[in-house]
């Protein structure tokens, strides 16, 4: 178990360093509550997605007054998952959605969705995205949200390798992503800026097995 | 771009760059921030072992790059995606216009993609009437100023928070604050509207995995996820030089290049996209997918004995971070479409020699660049091949092929250096620097004293000098290298000083000559080779323990260049070898092969900086020895901030670009000053003579001179 901690604790220093959110939890059910806190926090007295109050072009504009209420998005979740979930957000008065990711294209509250692994030493998370539905929802969220097994957790790329590849050389398209921490750029005199295109948080729900 | 068709016109364009604030002060930021960045990213990995399995893993891929192809095309269209091969820049762009009009696409938004850059796509489809939109921050930014970038990862680091924010108020037509990280949502709100209706999404590929048909997308912002993910047609237009073999490959490539472009252990997003992905938009629901591979020159590179290194590079920029040239001028000017030692390079095979011509000569040689290249490339040595072609191709300048021939006649070269004592006298005013220089010379030369040729040479004077030593221990070759026999023979004299305090038996065989650096500098690949052969056979090798040179520059070339040179010489292979592995230079050969302590000097407490010189610690990695020995003298060793930045001399390169040379020279001035030291000392009388004649200039009293004197002065 040590090892596994050891991993976890990694996990957590590698990802915090670059920005990302890493919290404990015991199992699935804390991490919907965790999910639902935050999204009540989140912009208690606005809508607005993040740049909307901002000056735009009218265009821009337009799509932005797309976004009417709060929405968190779980794709990938199991059926059973997904019906505890979306019970919690009604009972909270936020809006759940798995499909038409494409209908919120102004961006949505928060996206949550299981990782498959996790790589200690750069604090990665990867997440098979071949969905469409949870490639966009952990694209357009605000907040993105992965739910990671400690388990899961491999020291280095090369020990995450040989799974990995069983993701994306299935003999079938497949869509894999390395997620680690938010959306950033530098692209303005070197300026560490956050959330360009992606998300502008990423938190990490550790899970004990 | 490169528009300068004379030297003459590019260093016009270079004092323009010189004279932008802005930029200058931006560079100058990001020289100093980027080693910091860059080395805790490495910090606790084996960085050498890193870079080689890279360049291991490259080089096998480029020697299989047909094969690898075949594969990754039968795989991906297996997952149904369409591969195509395009021959040059040309049918990659129609490739793609043609795939646009089939598909009936309006729309085009695109992530980020050098080989995009490479061909001009984006005017190719803009002529089709294709509105295009380049997503990723910096490529939007220049895009909408009609600019190419400056860095190949960072594409607008040219430009102020100011210029953008006037850019974005036109293309919102509202006015925008001065405020970088509200800019930056502005630009995502501004950019996500064009991903929500475009038709067609290009990107690039850093890899391409031929087992499985996957490239591989290395982003930060997230923009290439939207591209490949939102639009119906997506088009990767990927180099062939990206096509490796498997996962494994990809990743050995991974762990290097987000350390070495932004000193990042990884970036964001790595995307890994296999085949047609479903796709909401599409009519059944499943992505158009095209990769079009692109040759343009790079099938030939790689079957190129010297130059298929340079498929190993992954496009990282580093060698454009810490390139000395670069930090002054910036991207438009070190570089046509690709930037930095890679560019100048990529320009010649990618773009011609009319746009390479100015350009490689641009280059300084200091070898920062092959010190940090994430495949290992030889880029100094690169570059100066490109050279050799060119004049080879177009015959070379007078004054090159006029050295050049002096050069191969050692007793006629002697003879002018002898004679250049009498000629200056005019001018030196009875100092040892030349006082008046005729007004055309001094005129862009004027920023240091360039010295006087010595009354006698060392070599006139080695038979009197000559230390008798009875049961030698070591036996040692000196190679004095021109300038300290002509110029600076005090330097030698103070060497054989301290050697004869320890009993070293010298020789200084008469037959040497010039290295032949500054021959190849100027692309004279016959004089180069003809002055390595004098010299490796005036040395009779076998009889010495080392062959030993105070001048870092002539040790690099002598023990890294001469067996490059001489490879073709097969009457010389074991020569030339023997030769090599016996040169050593001074501050090493002292310290580890004497072992002198502070038990051997007695110090008088000087304040000295140092300055590392690039053939010193790059070209023979030799680092910590002359700092111990500066403090074993007794001196107060002073450490100067960017100790191993070049001083600006560069050889012939201080005459070709003299306004260069003037800045780097400043730099390291004014470096030297704020350590409050007396002296400086280097292991180079070619950065001793600039940064001497610099220190003349100012009248800033520090004493400047080789480490071989301070050690001689305080021996005990």
């Amino acid at each position: 178990m040590s090892a596994t901690n050891d991993l976890a604790r990694l996990m957590r220093e590698k990802a915090e360093a670059v920005g990302a959110t890493v919290v404990e939890l015991k199992n699935l059910k804390e991490a919907f509550a965790y999910a639902l806190d935050v999204c009540d926090k989140k912009e208690a007295c606005q809508l607005l997605v993040s740049g909307c109050e901002e000056k735009l072009s009218d265009k821009a504009e337009a799509l932005c007054e797309t976004k009417q209420e709060k929405v968190v998005a779980a794709p990938n979740l199991s059926d059973d998952e997904y019906a505890a979930f979306s019970a919690l957000c009604a009972e909270r008065g936020v809006k759940c959605i798995r499909e038409g990711l494409r209908g919120h294209l102004a961006g949505i509250d928060i996206g949550v969705a299981h990782a498959d692994m996790a790589i200690a030493e750069t604090g990665t998370c990867v997440i098979d995205s071949t969905s469409e539905e949870l490639r966009l929802s952990s694209m357009i969220s605000e907040i993105h949200m992965a739910i990671l097994p400690k388990s899961r957790i491999k020291a280095t790329a090369f020990d995450a390798e040989r799974e990995v590849n069983a993701l994306i050389n299935t003999g079938t398209p497949r869509y894999t992503a390395f997620i680690t921490g938010p959306s950033r750029t530098a692209d303005i005199e070197r300026v560490l800026a956050i959330g360009v295109h992606g998300p502008l948080e990423l938190h990490i729900l550790m899970l004990e097995d | 771009m490169q528009t300068a068709k004379t030297l003459k016109e590019y260093r016009k364009e270079l004092r323009e760059s010189l004279d932008n604030e802005f930029l200058r002060e931006a560079m100058d930021k990001f020289a100093t921030a980027y080693p910091v960045s860059r080395a805790n990213a490495f910090r606790g990995l084996d960085e050498k072992a890193m870079i080689a399995e890279v360049a291991d893993a490259k080089d096998a891929a480029a020697r299989n790059m047909d094969g690898l192809y075949a594969q990754f095309k039968a795989e991906a269209e297996k997952r149904g995606v369409k591969v195509h091969m395009a021959k040059d820049a040309a049918e990659a762009n129609e490739i793609i216009a043609r795939i646009a009009k089939n598909s009936n696409c309006k729309k085009i938004v695109k992530s980020k993609s050098m080989t995009a850059e490479e061909t001009l796509l984006n005017h190719r489809l803009e002529d089709d009437g294709l509105e295009v939109i380049e997503t990723d921050l910096g490529e939007w930014i220049i895009q909408l100023r009609h600019e190419g970038p400056t860095h190949m990862v960072m594409p607008a680091i040219h430009l102020s928070r100011y210029q953008v924010a006037d850019l974005f108020s036109e293309v919102t037509k509202q006015k925008q604050e001065v405020d970088i990280q509200r800019l930056v949502k502005v630009a995502r709100r501004e950019l996500r509207q064009h991903f929500a209706t475009a038709d067609m999404g290009i990107s690039g590929a850093n890899f391409a995995i031929a087992e499985s048909g996957t490239i591989g997308l290395v982003t930060n912002e997230g923009n290439a996820r939207l591209v490949t993910t939102l639009p119906r047609v997506h088009v990767a237009l990927c180099g062939l030089d990206k096509l490796t073999p498997s996962l494994n490959d990809a990743l050995k490539s991974l762990r290097v290049l987000p350390r070495n472009a932004t000193g990042q252990a990884i970036t964001s997003y790595v995307t890994w996209i296999t085949g047609a992905n479903e796709c909401r938009a599409a009519a059944d629901e499943k992505k158009e997918m095209h990769i079009v591979f692109l040759d343009n020159g790079r099938r030939a590179l790689a079957q190129d004995p010297l130059f298929s290194q340079v498929m190993r590079c992954v496009r990282c920029g580093a060698c454009a971070n810490v390139c000395p040239v670069y930090r002054l001028v910036g991207g438009h000017k070190m570089g046509h479409i690709y930037i930095g030692a890679i560019g100048l390079i990529l320009t010649y095979f990618f773009h011609g020699k009319d746009k390479a011509r100015n350009l490689v000569q641009n280059c300084i040689n200091c070898e920062s660049c092959k010190s940090i290249c994430a495949g290992g490339i030889d880029l100094p040595r690169l570059i100066k091949e490109i050279r050799a072609r060119l004049s080879e191709e177009d015959g070379a300048p007078v004054e090159a092929t006029l050295l050049g021939k002096v050069l191969k006649n050692r007793k006629l070269f002697h003879t002018l250096l002898r004679f250049g004592k009498y000629a200056q006298k005019p001018v030196t005013g009875g100092t040892p620097y030349l006082r008046h220089l005729p007004q055309m010379f001094m005129k862009d030369h004027g920023f240091r004293a360039l010295p006087a040729i010595a009354d006698k040479a060392f070599r006139d004077e080695w038979e009197t000098i000559r230390p008798r030593v009875a049961n030698a221990k070591l036996r040692v070759a000196l190679f004095s290298g021109c300038v300290q026999d002509f110029v600076y023979p005090e330097q030698m004299k103070a060497a054989v000083k301290v050697l004869a305090s320890r009993g070293v038996e010298m020789d200084f065989p008469m037959d040497q000559s010039c290295c032949g650096l500054p021959v190849q500098m100027m692309a004279e690949r016959q004089a180069t080779i003809d002055v390595a052969r004098q010299n490796v056979m005036a040395f009779d090798a076998a009889k010495y323990d080392y062959i030993l040179t105070l001048c870092a520059s002539c040790a690099s070339h002598l023990k890294e260049g001469y067996p490059n040179i001489l490879a073709g010489q097969t009457d010389m292979t074991g020569k030339v070898k023997l030769f090599a592995s016996k040169v050593i230079d001074f501050s090493s050969f002292v310290h580890d092969v004497l072992g002198m302590t502070a038990d051997d000097f007695k110090g008088k407490g000087e304040k000295v900086a140092y300055h590392s010189s690039c053939h010193l610690c790059r070209g023979l990695g030799v680092v910590e020895q002359p700092r111990a020995l500066i403090a074993s003298s007794g001196s107060e060793y002073c450490p100067a901030q960017e100790e191993a930045v070049c001083c600006g001399f560069g050889g012939t390169f201080s005459m070709k670009f003299p306004e260069l040379s003037k800045e780097l020279l400043d730099k390291k001035l004014n470096n030297a000053e704020a350590t409050g030291a007396t002296r400086m000392v280097a292991d180079c009388p070619g950065c001793i003579m600039q940064i001497r004649g610099g220190a003349e200039k100012r009248g800033n009293r520090m004493k400047v001179g080789h480490i071989a004197e301070l050690l001689a002065e305080n021996l005990k």
